[in-house]
């Protein structure tokens, strides 16, 4: 005997709407040992992103600290044994302001494509099985935010041609290798959210429940918007620390 | 079995302290100023290490006889623990243990917090795989200019360096394959690298120090007994890491200068 | 005496269990996704188990020919034929990568935490299962790519498991160090992606998924042994994931973030400016917090077990939760102790060594209560608990060395000697793995339903505690009279001569040793089928994992939610009808 028993509480329409993105307060959900609750695995979900984003921004941390470090390192020319700095710092590409322009937009319909699908899978937990929920249409911010995220991405791949065509590779500089370093770390985490929300978006396909993507996605969100001020933090690194 | 384990545990531990006590296997004799003070300390150390060893040993293996399961023993106490007592023995751990770093932090100051003293015996010591090569200034004082693309380690001696021949500074430079130094005078090494870390190592003057391409570390120590000690490599250096070694010759101070004029007149 | 199911006493509602297409709890069907794909922690906590015992022969095997080559160097091998010195450095590096990573990362937390964390806080699994079994899949595939450096070009690099550059950032520094040093970072940063993964998930887990009743301050301290460590493990991976990265873009894309200018055989690298010492902070950083990580999850269980095995409370259960917290924190700011000879500032390694001594203070109390554990209790000397007091005594060695290296001055004459090895030897390579022996023996019942054969056991016990102790003390030894660390031979030093005879003992001690492992794995694999029929609580203990069926069932318990009642040390509380109180029972409201 199959049933499906929702426990939707209150709180969860506040957290649901995004505000200020709090987890919503901790319950004892023990009592019911079947599946886990919507709100309780959105919260989960939400732990466990905000745990992984701080073993990812470690690795961020590490970079900066080498930056730091490396700036800052007189080397000993072995022909002069004199201590030189060999930190010039790379003429960073205009293109770089019109992609971050972009990764905002993006943050912001993201944050949007969030919203709507959390609150598409309320709506559907609360209404009447057998009787669909409001299916007006909507743009899919989702889409837009997946468009606008490669877009990002390959505005960064045009800057680094740019940047190799005035000369400066990977190897050429220590400040040219970490602008490619940091650009190219960042551009990858920003592939691998570009990936889940595609994963999102073909749910149907993959055989994913409607809650499920919602999760995803508003875990995605979070990751999204963690992606774009890493992105602004980077950009200042390079721009204004030396 | 929990006599076993007794036996077992304190054999072990009076065995190894036994050979502790007894040095079989000991730090090599010291040979610098700085050896008795490092000796000293290494001694209380231990002494103070040893017993907490042997306590914490001792006890562990007697509880696990004294309390094992009898039908006569009485029933385990139902205790949770002592506040009082944690605190107690934090508080003795944390000064026993800092106190002791403490007490050695002299020594370290005065081994590396000081550059070396004016009139010191200059040498520059460079590891390259898998070789070590001294160099001295000579009577200017002055090392010469090294290139990197004027290196040649099979020609040996001055061109493994690279030493740049037309700097004026470098023709009296002597380089030499054993380092000779005079005995009762600091003596400051600086030390380079040409490939990869190597680590130069003096067990009689209890000197050890990583040798980095790309920095020059500045070190000294003072030796103070005439003889021949062995030096080894002490970083993974590659392959050959297990036959980098080299020969320090500590000799009178006319010994030194007689033999540095040798070499300077061997360069004629 | 009796076994007795500890949880038939308890009053648990058989509860109906309601299906959902996305609901990772029903029993999965076919062997692909029941034994290969799994997303049953118990059945990735097993995976992890074995990838660790291949892991552990592989570099057991590896030992012995090192052990073999340092006392007869010309030796010619029937299959391996000579062993070269950078065959022996080779050996060396990849001995010490793969048990470090592959065993002692691996077995306590993957192995065990993986199928006992859950069980213990009352969950039906970890709280993301996929991630869980990609976590394994990324470990075992960084296992394959690191045993590939061996077949590569040039073989596996001899860099040793530190990888200090320029060594191991320039291909022509030595043999291995082409394609075979590339294949090695390759493995080290999947694993710290497997790690990372992993770490997320114990800590989401620990944190959400507690029964009710169950508050942190009622865990088992297993429990938070995983938890701490796997804090540890989120932040430390991802920086040695990051020097990874700046290494194979130095050996690969021209960078020098590591390597300044160097001339190798007369030819200067196409590097300039880098620092050596760049790697050696950022691996240190995480390399200290890491053998925090190779020891916290043994030290867990060693509280569990002398408290089972003693019929008593952990005497001071807040101060091992407190001190093992003291030892995650205060083990990120202790890396400089590594570098105390490598031209680091030395007033920096002043400030390490205070920090390194003050870490020396929870080990120290962990000790103390693990003493004050036994004292006064009734001592069970079954095979976990034998185990697990040879871990004091290991772990008491292993530290007792610990501050003479981390006095600066004393590290003078004992950096990169044999001191060195003997020491992390009897803290990781054998307190620790005593830990997971400890872990088996205890928990075979539950995970197989039978016992192991406990002659059998002893005999392992006894030569693994002695042969080890024969191995690694006299190393302490060999390492004050100056016996460098990673010499392939101590034929070419006129100093190291006499210290021949000791080394020969030690290898002796180590055919020994090794040997006895095989009693174990006979012992281990032979249970599995003919091991005497275990009750569902073998050793009358009191934690979730006894309140269950042998073997726990796909969600652990039946479909039941366990509340918990209890603390997890309640033996023989006045007044209580046996030893031992389930922390599952209501009926005796303990003081805690």
């Amino acid at each position: 005997m199959a049933s499906y028993t929702p426990t939707v509480s209150i709180d969860a329409p506040r957290t649901c709407t995004g505000g200020n993105g709090h987890l919503p307060p901790r319950r004892y959900d023990a009592d019911d040992f079947g599946p886990p609750s919507f709100d309780v695995r959105l919260r989960r979900a939400r732990l466990g992103l905000v745990v992984g984003l701080t073993g990812i921004a470690m690795i961020f941390i590490s970079f900066t600290s080498a930056y730091v470090v490396r700036q800052g390192l007189p080397t000993l020319d072995p022909r002069t044994n004199a201590l030189l700095h060999d930190w010039f710092p790379v003429p960073l590409p205009r293109l770089l302001l019109l992609n971050t322009g972009l990764l905002l937009i993006s943050s912001l319909t993201m944050e949007l494509a969030r919203r709507q699908a959390v609150r598409k899978t309320l709506a559907q937990l609360a209404s009447v099985p057998g009787v669909s929920a409001d299916a007006k249409e909507e743009i899919s911010w989702l889409a837009l935010t997946v468009v606008l995220g490669l877009s990002f991405l390959t505005g960064q791949w045009m800057a680094w041609r740019e940047l190799a065509a005035n000369g400066f590779y990977v190897s050429s500089s220590p400040s040219s290798s970490f602008v490619y370093l940091l650009t190219g770390m960042h551009g990858v985490h920003l592939f691998g959210g570009v990936v889940a929300l595609l994963s999102a978006g073909f749910a149907s396909l993959l055989r994913r429940s409607a809650d499920s993507q919602s999760i995803l996605v508003d875990v995605t969100g979070w990751y999204w918007h963690f992606m774009a001020v890493l992105w602004v933090y980077i950009l200042c690194l390079l721009e204004f620390v030396h | 079995m929990g006599l076993v384990l007794l036996v077992v545990i304190w054999l072990i531990t009076f065995v190894s302290t036994y050979f502790f006590i007894a040095k079989t296997w000991w730090l090599p004799t010291g040979a610098s100023a700085a050896a008795a003070g490092i000796d000293h300390h290494f001694a209380t150390t231990y002494l103070v290490m040893g017993i907490v060893f042997v306590a914490a040993q001792v006890s562990l293996g007697y509880f696990a006889w004294k309390y094992r399961e009898r039908p006569s023993a009485p029933p385990a106490r139902y205790v949770h623990g002592n506040n009082m007592l944690e605190i107690v023995w934090t508080v003795l751990t944390a000064i026993l243990f800092i106190g002791l770093n403490l007490m050695s932090s002299s020594i370290w100051a005065s081994e590396r917090f000081r550059p070396a003293e004016p009139g010191a015996t200059q040498v520059e010591v460079t590891g390259m795989q898998f070789q070590w090569y001294f160099r001295y200034p000579g009577r200017d004082g002055r090392f010469g200019a090294t290139k990197p693309e004027l290196i040649d380690a099979s020609a040996g001696g001055e061109s493994a360096l690279g030493l740049d021949t037309t700097d004026p500074a470098s023709k009296d430079d002597v380089v030499t394959g054993t380092m000779v130094v005079p005995v009762n005078r600091e003596v400051e090494l600086i030390l380079r690298a040409q490939d990869v870390i190597h680590s130069f190592f003096i067990p009689n003057m209890r000197f050890k120090q990583d040798a980095v391409p790309g920095l020059a570390i500045h070190m000294h120590f003072t030796p103070i007994t005439i003889g021949d000690y062995e030096v080894t490599c002490a970083e993974l250096c590659g392959l050959g890491h297990y036959k980098m070694h080299g020969m320090l010759k500590v000799v009178s101070q006319e010994e030194f200068d007689k033999w540095l004029a040798a070499r300077e007149a061997e360069k004629q | 005496m009796a076994g007795g199911t500890g949880g038939g006493e308890t009053i648990m509602a058989t509860r109906e269990f309601a299906a959902h297409e996305a609901h990772a709890h029903a029993a999965p069907q076919g062997f692909i996704r029941k034994w290969v794909f799994s997303l049953d922690h118990k059945v990735i906590g097993l995976q992890y188990y074995f990838l660790a015992l291949t892991a552990v022969f592989v570099g057991m095997f590896l030992s012995l020919l090192m052990r073999i080559h340092l006392i007869w160097p010309n030796i010619h091998l029937p299959l391996l034929g000579d062993i070269k010195p950078e065959t022996y450095l080779t050996l060396v590096t990849m001995h010490g990568t793969i048990m470090v990573f592959f065993v002692l990362t691996t077995a306590p937390q993957g192995g065990f935490g993986n199928y006992f964390l859950p069980i213990q806080i009352g969950a039906a699994d970890m709280a993301f299962p996929v991630l869980n079994m990609l976590s394994f899949w990324v470990t075992a595939l960084a296992f394959i790519v690191m045993l590939g450096a061996f077949f590569v070009t040039g073989g596996a690099p001899l860099h040793g498991w530190t990888g200090y550059p320029p060594l191991s950032a320039v291909p022509t520094a030595g043999p291995g160090e082409g394609p075979g040093a590339d294949m090695w970072v390759i493995s080290i940063a999947l694993f710290c992606l497997g790690a990372l993964m992993s770490a997320l998930n114990f800590i989401t887990t620990t944190l959400d998924m507690r029964a009710k009743g169950m508050s942190m301050m009622r865990m088992p301290l297993t429990c938070w042994a995983w938890f701490i460590t796997a804090i540890l493990g989120l932040l430390a991976f991802g920086v040695l994931f990051s020097a990874g990265i700046l290494l194979l873009l130095d050996r690969n894309a021209g960078t020098s973030f590591y390597v300044p200018l160097t001339v190798f055989s007369g030819q200067m690298v196409a590097h300039k400016g880098g620092s050596p010492l760049l790697w050696q902070h950022l691996f240190w950083f995480f390399g200290h917090p890491e053998v925090y990580i190779a020891i916290l999850p043994a030290m867990g269980l060693c509280s569990q077990l002398v408290s089972v095995f003693s019929r008593k409370p952990i005497f001071g259960y807040k101060a091992m939760v407190y001190a093992m917290l003291s030892i995650g924190l205060l083990g990120f700011m202790v890396w400089g102790h590594h570098m105390f000879m490598s031209g680091m500032s030395p007033y920096s390694a002043f400030a390490f060594s205070i920090m390194t001594m003050a870490i020396g203070v929870p080990s120290a109390i962990k000790t103390f209560n693990w003493l004050g554990t036994l004292w006064g209790g009734r001592i069970r000397l079954a095979s976990p608990m034998l185990f697990a007091i040879g871990f004091v005594s290991l772990f008491v060695s292993g530290g007792i060395s610990g501050p003479f290296l981390a006095q600066p001055t004393l590290d003078i004459p004992l950096h990169d000697t044999a001191f060195v090895t003997g020491h992390f030897h009897l803290i990781m390579g054998v307190a620790s793995i005593f830990g997971i022996f400890a872990a088996t023996y205890y928990w075979f019942p539950k995970m197989f339903g039978r016992m192991m054969n406990e002659s059998l056991a002893r005999w392992h016990f006894w030569l693994t505690f002695v042969g080890t102790y024969c191995i690694f003390m006299p190393m302490h030894y060999a390492g004050m009279a100056g016996q460098p660390r990673r010499y392939s031979q101590f034929t070419e030093l006129h100093y190291l001569e006499k210290l021949i005879p000791l080394n020969t003992f030690i290898t002796f001690a180590a055919f020994v040793t090794i040997s006895a492992q095989l009693i174990f794995i006979f012992n281990l694999f032979w249970s599995m089928k003919a091991g005497k029929k275990a009750s569902d609580n073998p050793w009358e203990a009191t934690t979730l994992e006894w309140t269950t069926a042998t073997p726990p069932p796909h969600d652990n318990f039946g479909g039941h939610t366990p509340v918990v009642y209890n603390g997890p040390y309640e033996y023989s509380v006045p007044g209580a009808p046996r030893d031992y109180v389930m922390q599952t029972d209501p009926a005796t409201v303990a003081a805690h």
